[in-house]
């Protein structure tokens, strides 16, 4: 009983960091209808932002500033730096595309991915980078419930995910920037009409989705994870994964999607055969997609011809 | 002009977009000028002269290594003529497809290896690979039934993903109730020792003999193609991938049409497995996964999805390329010969050009000076180029001790400065233009040069994105004109 509560509170934390990645798939394919295929890079460069600011900082042994000071300038940083980046992706890559057909933003979106991969590659050296965050979050804290030790690095990982959704739902149902998002999502000539700024709206969606992804990137360092150049597209194909799980464009399907593939992962690596949990979690997926094409949450698309 | 257009436009063409190209106007670019004598050649000599050139390459001296990018780019038209079936025409956006081409390759590798030991006969067993294949791209295309647009690409995206698991998984294959495990696949070793194709006695060994099979396979599935285009199937294709909606109200049988180009294009990419698979005379996991599958798709779209033209230069393209600029020494010169012919192609008057170029060399010198003044430690010409270019790049380069610093800050700059210039206005664009040019070969001296590998996927995912923004249709590719 406490190995399964163990692993299901593991699960849970590997939820949280793909839940936050799924919520910035979802929020750009509600509004665009597109999928971003280079959210994984922005995951991946909000871990090296991350990485930086804390030997900027002194860290991880060394820090300047307190430690709860630090992982907060650390998490500021990554999701700014991840924003801006996701910003600068859609005005320059994705914004003439706008228009043409569904196939050209793809594509572009590939090449997107290609390039940062290779200017991570460029910029930041080929060496596998570790947070280190045992110096500063010692593994002996934090609380034990039931039996199962939690450290102190995983509280705060699922805290913030869960926190970060908090927001996010307040976002896009209690504000005016919220409304227009919801606006242009169904539809975006009836939103124009309606004095909604869509390039602005568009530009605050990617912002968003990019600075959760960076966030993403941050736990996962801190969950000591190693960081280097590919961690995006695994990452990414998760949080992907898990945006469809849910039912894609659709905010409480991220999440609840996020959850159930890092419970449904830590499952079968714990009781059944290892190596088999990436291809059993795509299997779920293929199978969910059969049954309800809209995943769980998804709304069925009524196209009126 | 072909005898379809001076009759009318042919059914289903509206008049207003078929003009479109008339209306917009001459085009004004050399290079624009340069393609549009092209097309004014007979259909004949602008099939035949490509085809000369291929077929004349294994005789003007080419080495080994050229036949086997030949050979690769062959395997890599096949399997974007057969994806086209799919994502071209039907518009089924099919991520899952390089699975097809490594199950073929596998399929191929099981029935002529040591792996369980059967070495059948190469037809029979190109025979069955084939058949098999095309079962599985029918079975994969069964979900297109019910899913459409995204969820499909998504669906088979998965589909693909779950065969690279599978691969790399499945040395120790344990079915349940099965006591002992099974070496399925080789794991991440892959299979080693194919046997080579053999028909009729002749067995392929050299890369010539590939070359010239690939070169005549590839012309038979283009004219294939290009027969199937105005065929009554290529016209039902090609009305689906438009509107299924509409294809069906026109009585097409939609389901009947999607799981035919689903299972023809399987089969192509088998066929083009199986033979990769005897060329290297091994299969390895890592040749079948994601990268291979962007550059595809990328080749198509460059190209211009559904212009058969357009794919055999999208092919060209995305092969060769990254070949090319493999070596340090030919990069430079090629870097810098694409950098002038496409500045010179797209600026009008030679005013630009004096002010760009003129203003690029006195840039350079300038920067050298205030290098200098701050005595920032450089490297003497002879430390760092060699080749042709020494001499004029020598001089005029400033080649700062560390490399990798200024490099970052240079390439970090650059980039911010051309998505800057893609959102200027003309003038001021004009104005940067010798800035973003010295800039440009400042960064590809100083680091880009260092690590060709990483110079390669960069300029590859640049030139998506460049291309993509200015021309998203495709190289040859028609723009998409809608009437509203």
């Amino acid at each position: 009983m406490q190995y399964f509560l163990t692993q299901f509170a593991n699960g849970v934390v590997f939820g949280g960091v793909y839940a936050l990645i799924a919520l910035g798939y979802t929020l750009i394919y509600g509004v665009l209808q597109f999928l971003n295929l280079a959210h994984g890079e922005v995951y991946m460069m909000g871990a090296f932002f991350g990485f930086f600011t804390m030997t900027t900082l002194g860290g991880p042994s060394m820090s300047i500033l307190p430690v709860p000071l630090m992982i907060l300038i650390m998490f500021l940083v990554a999701m700014g730096g991840s924003a801006l980046l996701g910003i600068g992706i859609e005005r320059f890559a994705y914004r003439p595309l706008r228009r043409s057909s569904r196939l050209a933003p793809l594509i572009s979106a590939l090449g997107v991915s290609l390039f940062l991969q290779s200017a991570a590659l460029l910029l930041f050296s080929s060496r596998v980078r570790l947070y280190d965050s045992n110096l500063f979050l010692s593994v002996q804290s934090g609380i034990t419930v039931f039996g199962v030790h939690i450290d102190t690095a995983e509280i705060m990982v699922v805290v913030g995910a869960l926190l970060l959704m908090v927001i996010l739902w307040f976002l896009v149902n209690r504000t005016n920037l919220g409304r227009a998002m919801r606006a242009v999502a169904v539809d975006q000539d009836a939103a124009v009409m309606n004095g909604i700024d869509v390039d602005r709206t568009v530009v605050w969606t990617f912002g968003i989705a990019s600075a959760l992804a960076g966030a993403a990137g941050v736990m996962s360092g801190l969950l000591m994870y190693p960081i280097d150049q590919y961690i995006g597209v695994f990452a990414g194909l998760k949080g992907f994964t898990a945006a469809v799980l849910g039912g894609i464009g659709s905010i409480p399907g991220a999440m609840l999607g996020g959850f159930l593939l890092g419970i449904t992962e830590a499952m079968v690596t714990a009781y059944l055969n290892p190596t088999y949990s990436d291809f059993l979690a795509f299997f779920i997926l293929v199978i969910v997609l059969l049954v309800r094409p809209r995943g769980l949450l998804g709304r069925p698309a009524l196209v009126k011809v | 002009m072909s005898e379809q257009d001076q009759v009318g436009r042919g059914i289903g063409t509206d008049d207003w977009v078929a003009q479109h190209e008339d209306r917009v106007g001459a085009p004004q670019t050399g290079m624009a000028r340069l393609a549009q004598q092209w097309t004014r050649l007979p259909a004949l000599a602008r099939w035949g002269i490509p085809l000369v050139i291929f077929l004349s390459v294994p005789f003007i001296g080419s080495s080994d290594y050229i036949l086997r990018i030949g050979v690769n780019l062959g395997l890599f038209v096949l399997l974007a003529l057969g994806l086209n079936l799919v994502v071209g025409y039907s518009g089924l956006l099919d991520l899952g497809f390089v699975a097809f081409y490594g199950f073929g390759a596998y399929a191929y590798a099981m029935l002529s290896s040591e792996q369980f030991g059967v070495h059948l006969n190469s037809l029979v067993a190109l025979v069955i690979v084939i058949s098999t294949t095309a079962s599985f791209g029918f079975i994969l295309g069964l979900p297109s039934r019910r899913l459409t647009g995204d969820y499909l690409a998504i669906a088979t995206l998965f589909f693909g993903q779950m065969f690279a698991v599978f691969v790399v998984s499945s040395d120790e294959f344990q079915l349940p109730g099965m006591s002992d495990t099974v070496d399925l696949t080789g794991g991440a070793n892959g299979i080693t020792q194919v046997d080579q194709i053999s028909v009729l006695g002749f067995t392929f060994e050299t890369n010539l003999s590939y070359y010239l099979l690939v070169v005549a396979l590839v012309v038979f599935f283009t004219v294939a193609t290009k027969r199937i285009h105005f065929s009554r199937h290529g016209l039902a294709w090609r009305s689906l991938g438009e509107d299924a909606v509409a294809a069906q109200h026109m009585t097409i049988p939609t389901v009947r049409l999607k799981l035919l180009a689903f299972t023809i294009g399987a089969g192509v990419a088998g066929l083009a497995g199986a033979i990769f698979a005897s060329v290297q005379q091994g299969v390895y996991p890592s040749e079948f996964m994601l990268p291979l599958l962007i550059t595809i798709y990328a080749a198509l779209i460059l190209g211009g999805l559904g212009s058969i033209p357009g794919i055999l230069l999208g092919a060209f393209i995305m092969v060769v390329l990254p070949e090319v600029l493999r070596f340090p020494d030919y990069s430079n010169g090629i870097f810098l010969a694409v950098l002038v012919i496409s500045v010179v192609a797209t600026v009008k008057s030679w005013k630009v050009l004096v002010w760009a170029f003129g203003g690029m060399v006195v840039i350079g010198f300038l920067v050298n000076g205030v290098l200098l003044a701050m005595q920032v430690p450089y490297l003497a010409a002879k430390e760092w180029i060699t080749g042709p270019l020494a001499p004029v790049l020598g001089s005029w380069v400033f080649m700062p001790e560390n490399r990798v610093l200024f490099g970052n800050i240079a390439f970090v700059a650059l980039v911010g400065l051309a998505a800057w210039m893609s959102i200027m206005s003309r003038r001021s664009r004009i104005i940067v233009l010798p800035l973003a040019l010295w800039l440009a070969i400042w960064t590809w001296e100083v680091r880009l040069l260092l690590e060709p590998s990483v110079t390669r996927q960069l300029l590859i995912g640049a030139l998506l994105i460049v291309l993509m923004a200015s021309r998203p249709q495709g190289l040859l590719g028609k723009p998409r004109v809608e009437v509203l």
